[in-house]
Parts: C-alpha cells; structure tokens; sequence
C-alpha cells in the first residue's frame, strides 16, 4: 500500500502540474497513514536534481532513464506505469489531468480495473472508510463527489488546484526496467513554443477578444502580460480569424484554464467561452460594454475602452513593480 | 473498412445545472439534450467526411444509454452513418461505459475507433484511453487533424504548448476536437433517411462500476463584479494585488 504519483516532464524539466501532484499524492499518503513515491519516464536535463523532488513529499522515485521515452507512447507508458503500480503495491495511483495525464490515465484505469477520478480539485475525503474524491463537471458549472470502490485508486489532479508544499527531504531513484515492445505509434515531427509557461500551467492569463480589432493591436496585451508574468490567450473568433494562434483559444472548444487571474480583455464572455475559464480564481473583465455577460462572471471590472485602460493598465503595474 | 463512431447525451451548453434528490441526480426537468458536442462536431463529422471518400466505408454509432437516448442517436444518424448500436445501461462510470462499447467493438471488428475529446457534463475524456486499453490497440489522444492513407493514419494531436504529427497503422483510437472536421447541419434527406436506418439495443455485458456519484455541489456564488472607473485603472492594479491578492 502506498501512493505512486506519475512525473511529466518537457524539455528536460519536471513539469509544475507534477510539483502539484507530488505535493497532493505526499499529502494522501500522509492521509493513509503509507508511502508516496513517484515515477518517472524519460530522461532530465543534466542540471535538474531528481532527488531533489524529496522535498515534495515522495521517499523513492522509480525512473526508466531510455530517451527514447521522452516521446510520450500512451500504450507502452500505461502498461510500465501499471506494472511499476503492481511492483510497489500502490493502492492509489496521481496524474495530472493535463495532456499526458489524459493519454495515459484511462489506459492505466483500464489495465487495473481501477477506478478513475479524472479533473479532480480537492484531496479525497477517506474517513468513514470510504474514498471519495471531488471533481469538476459539467465544464465548471458544478462539482461531483464520485466514491471510488474498486481496491486500486487512480486520480488526475486539475491543474492549479492543490498548491504545492515543498519541505525537507531527498528522494532515492530507483531504476525501473522496462519492456522492450516497439511503440505502435511512430512520431513524425512536433512543433511546440519552447521557453513559454503552457497556457493550462500558467498562474495569471490575460486574454483578448475580438473588441481589440485586430492582430496588430495585441502589443499591449503582450506587454501587459509580460510585465505581470502571465501567459497570453484569446476566444474563440480570435483564434478562428487567424488573429493568435489556436493554442491560445480558450473555452469550451478550446483548452480550459484555472489559473489564479484572468483578464479578459475586449470579450464578451459568451458560455461556450466561461466554460473554459470560469474555474479561474479571480476574473477581470475589461470591455465597453456594460451589457457584456462577462461582467455576471467576474470578480473585478472596468465599463471602458481597452484602448484607454489597457495602457493605463500597464503603467500601474510598472510603478507597482518599480 | 469499419468506422464506430462513439457518441454520448449531453445537456446543451446553455442548459441550467441544478440538482434533485438531495443534491444526488442532475435536475433533468425542462432540460434540451443534445449530441456531445465533440463528439458531433468532430468525431461524427470526420467520420462522415471518410464514408463520403470511400463508400464501401461501413459507419456505425454506438451509446451506452437508456432508450430515452433514441431521439438523439436519430439526430445523429440524420447528418450520416449506416445503423447505430445502443447498450441499454445507465451508468456515468467511464469504465463500465468504455467495457460496453469495447465489448461491441471487439464483435464488430473496426478499424477506427472515434470518440469526442470528452462530453461538456461529466468530462472525464477517458472513454477513449479505456476502450483502447481494453482492446490493446494504439489511442491517439486529443487529435486536432485525421487523414488516412490506406490502413495508415496520419494524426496531429495537442501537446503541451504545441502539436505532435503521428504516423499510426489501423486499428487505432481517436479522440477528437477542434480541428478535426466542422459542425455540418442535417439536410432534410439525412432526417427523412435515419427514420429507417438501423438502431438496435443490445443489453449490457456484466462489468462491475468502480465508482459511483456520491453527491453534487454547485460552486458558492460569486459576490458579485467590483466596477473600479474607466479613468482609474491604477486602482484595478492595486485592488488585485492587495485585495484579491492575485498577483
């Protein structure tokens, strides 16, 4: 018995939706009373001190360090991570419900018979003998207690949710074997931003809409962003006009968000586009018209021109930040 | 080639969520049900586009749902596909849901498997991966773009901060989004027609649920928007970072 959590990592550096959930899976050990430990496919950059993770929580770290795993096979990862679960005896299995998380963590589900919390918020609530863990549905609108019966436990942990909780401690690696199966799905090229806090990781988001008028008038959403340290995104027309590029579209066709702010700029806050970000903590809206629907949703607002407000925007938070 | 396209009922997107029974059932009541979105937009569309290609393609839906379900599965067919399959259960345990349909899957042969990248209610977005699992086929999550090139497909998915293009050879599993194929309209010759195409129930295989809804909770209520004047910006900076503490 003890909690194994699953570590993504990019480009060489633990992703910080793991830090989450290595900090979550450490405190439901703690709550069971066992062991959490963490495992790991793939390679790290040079610099980066895996032990180090040991102040998150987790006692031993299980890595299979072949590069060739730093190409994300949903099959063959699901079938090491299930072997590593039985190996160990984890009874409660951690992702992230972030996109690795959701190629793998049904695979696993599967494989185990175990049942699947995915987009969980909250840590489970396990007095009473039960196992029951709170998630979001119906895209942001409400949450769901779902009771977990089965003698396995696998939960994908919603990005910004958990907070993390570093201590002391070093974490012994441990080599993990792995089965030599050719991966069934062969990867012909990726592109991806690199250097960029992924918009699903990012803390503060501020976002456009079609009331900027067009793709040359992002300038001050960049700034803004850049000054704040937020990553930038955008609705719906916006991506489809070809104004930002589709990875920024946030809302229901889009990616959904949680982050700890998001500033809406020049939307109108449409449901299809709420879906995706009403889980943030807290929302600003900016937009001249006060009839916009997203004003029901925030917390903050300004009735204004985002071309007046914007700029004045980013001279306060330069004189904040000195 | 045999195409099994997943599709599941979902309330609209404008719907009102409240709950019943003590905060234990969604409050159905007055509710319009709709075809998941993604799961119409895209999977189905995409699907749809390849029978169009290739017309010897063999195109069926399948649900795990109660009959009150038909009326949905008839709007799907309306915009295309041969027969659809409806496992008679009720059940929002993505395990049980993606053992019934892996069960069909598994008599029917299919080479291509879709599914929505997740339904708007529940959104798990693990139908997909279980079904796979269950099949021991390859499972090309969140896919953006599908081609196919005799039995090998070409998929873009979503990564982290970007896309991965993946060469795969069928059977394969999909799930679908944004990207993928665009929302179509059902024509008046695709409703008349999926009057007579085949829906058939078949009942559920024995597969124990490994969770269960225990209750629901909707999210406190917001207080309410704090309007700072349009000339005073530096007071909206500072609200958020000493009041909210956002940043």
């Amino acid at each position: 018995m003890s909690v194994l959590i699953f570590i993504d990592h990019s480009e060489g550096h633990v992703k910080k939706t793991s830090l989450e959930a290595l900090s979550y899976g450490a405190k439901i050990a703690e709550q069971l009373g066992t062991t959490a430990e963490g495992i790991l496919l793939g390679t790290l950059s040079q610099d980066f001190d895996l032990t180090a993770l040991g102040k998150y929580g987790v006692k031993k770290i299980y890595q299979a360090s072949q590069e060739s795993l730093n190409h994300l096979d949903a099959q063959l990862f699901a079938k090491i991570v299930s072997e590593a679960v039985g190996s160990t005896g984890a009874t409660v299995v951690i992702f992230s419900n972030n996109l690795s998380g959701k190629a793998v963590a049904p695979r696993v589900a599967a494989r185990l018979k175990a049942g699947l919390v995915a987009g969980a918020v909250a840590l489970p609530d396990t007095t009473s003998n039960g196992f029951v863990v709170k998630k979001n549905v119906f895209s942001g609108k409400a949450y769901a207690n779902i009771g977990l019966s089965s003698p396995i436990k696998i939960i994908s942990l919603n990005s910004n949710s958990y907070p993390v909780k570093a201590g002391e401690g070093s974490a012994e690696i441990v080599s993990l074997s792995v089965p030599a199966d050719a991966p069934k799905v062969k990867v012909v090229s990726t592109t991806q931003a690199s250097g960029q806090v992924p918009l699903t990781e990012a803390e503060l988001v501020v976002s456009g809409g079609r009331g900027l008028k067009g793709p040359e008038n992002w300038g001050m959403i960049e700034e803004l962003a850049k000054l704040l340290g937020a990553a930038t995104a955008c609705s719906r027309p916006v991506a489809d006009a070809h104004w930002r590029p589709h990875n920024e579209h946030v809302g229901q066709t889009g990616i959904a968000i949680a982050p700890n702010l998001y500033i809406a700029i020049g939307i109108s806050g449409a449901i299809q586009h709420l879906a995706g970000v009403n889980r943030s903590k807290v929302i600003v809206v900016i937009n001249k018209d006060p009839e916009a629907p997203f004003f029901k949703a925030a917390d903050y607002g300004i009735v204004g021109d985002a071309f007046e407000v914007v700029p004045k925007m980013i001279e306060a938070v330069k004189k904040l930040k000195g | 080639m045999k195409i099994l396209v997943c599709i599941s009922k979902t309330p609209d997107t404008t719907a009102k969520i409240a709950f019943t029974q003590n905060n234990t059932k969604f409050a159905a009541e007055g509710v319009q049900w709709i075809i998941n979105p993604y799961d119409e937009w895209y999977a189905l569309v995409r699907a749809i586009e390849l029978k169009e290609k290739d017309p010897s393609t063999v195109l069926h839906l399948i649900t795990v749902a109660a009959a009150d379900t038909e009326p949905i599965i008839r709007k799907a067919l309306a915009l295309g596909g041969d027969e659809a399959i409806r496992v008679n259960a009720d059940s929002h345990d993505s395990f049980y849901i993606a053992s019934q349909i892996a069960e069909v899957a598994r008599q029917g042969a299919y080479d291509l498997i879709f599914t929505g990248k997740e339904t708007i209610d529940y959104n798990g977005s693990s139908i997909g991966g279980m079904v796979a699992e269950l099949l021991d086929l390859p499972y090309i999550s969140l896919a953006t773009k599908f081609d196919l090139n005799g039995t090998v497909a070409t998929v873009v998915r979503e990564i982290e901060g970007g896309e991965e293009t993946d060469e795969v050879s069928l059977p394969v599993v999909v799930s679908c989004q944004k990207g993928v194929a665009e929302q179509r309209i059902p024509n008046m010759k695709g409703i008349m027609g999926a009057r007579t195409k085949p829906l058939k129930a078949v009942e559920p295989a024995a597969v124990e649920p490994l969770t269960s809804v225990v209750s629901f909770e909707l999210p406190p209520a917001k207080a309410g928007v704090k309007l700072v004047p349009a000339d005073n910006p530096a007071e909206l900076i500072r609200l958020l970072h000493e009041e909210a503490k956002a940043f």
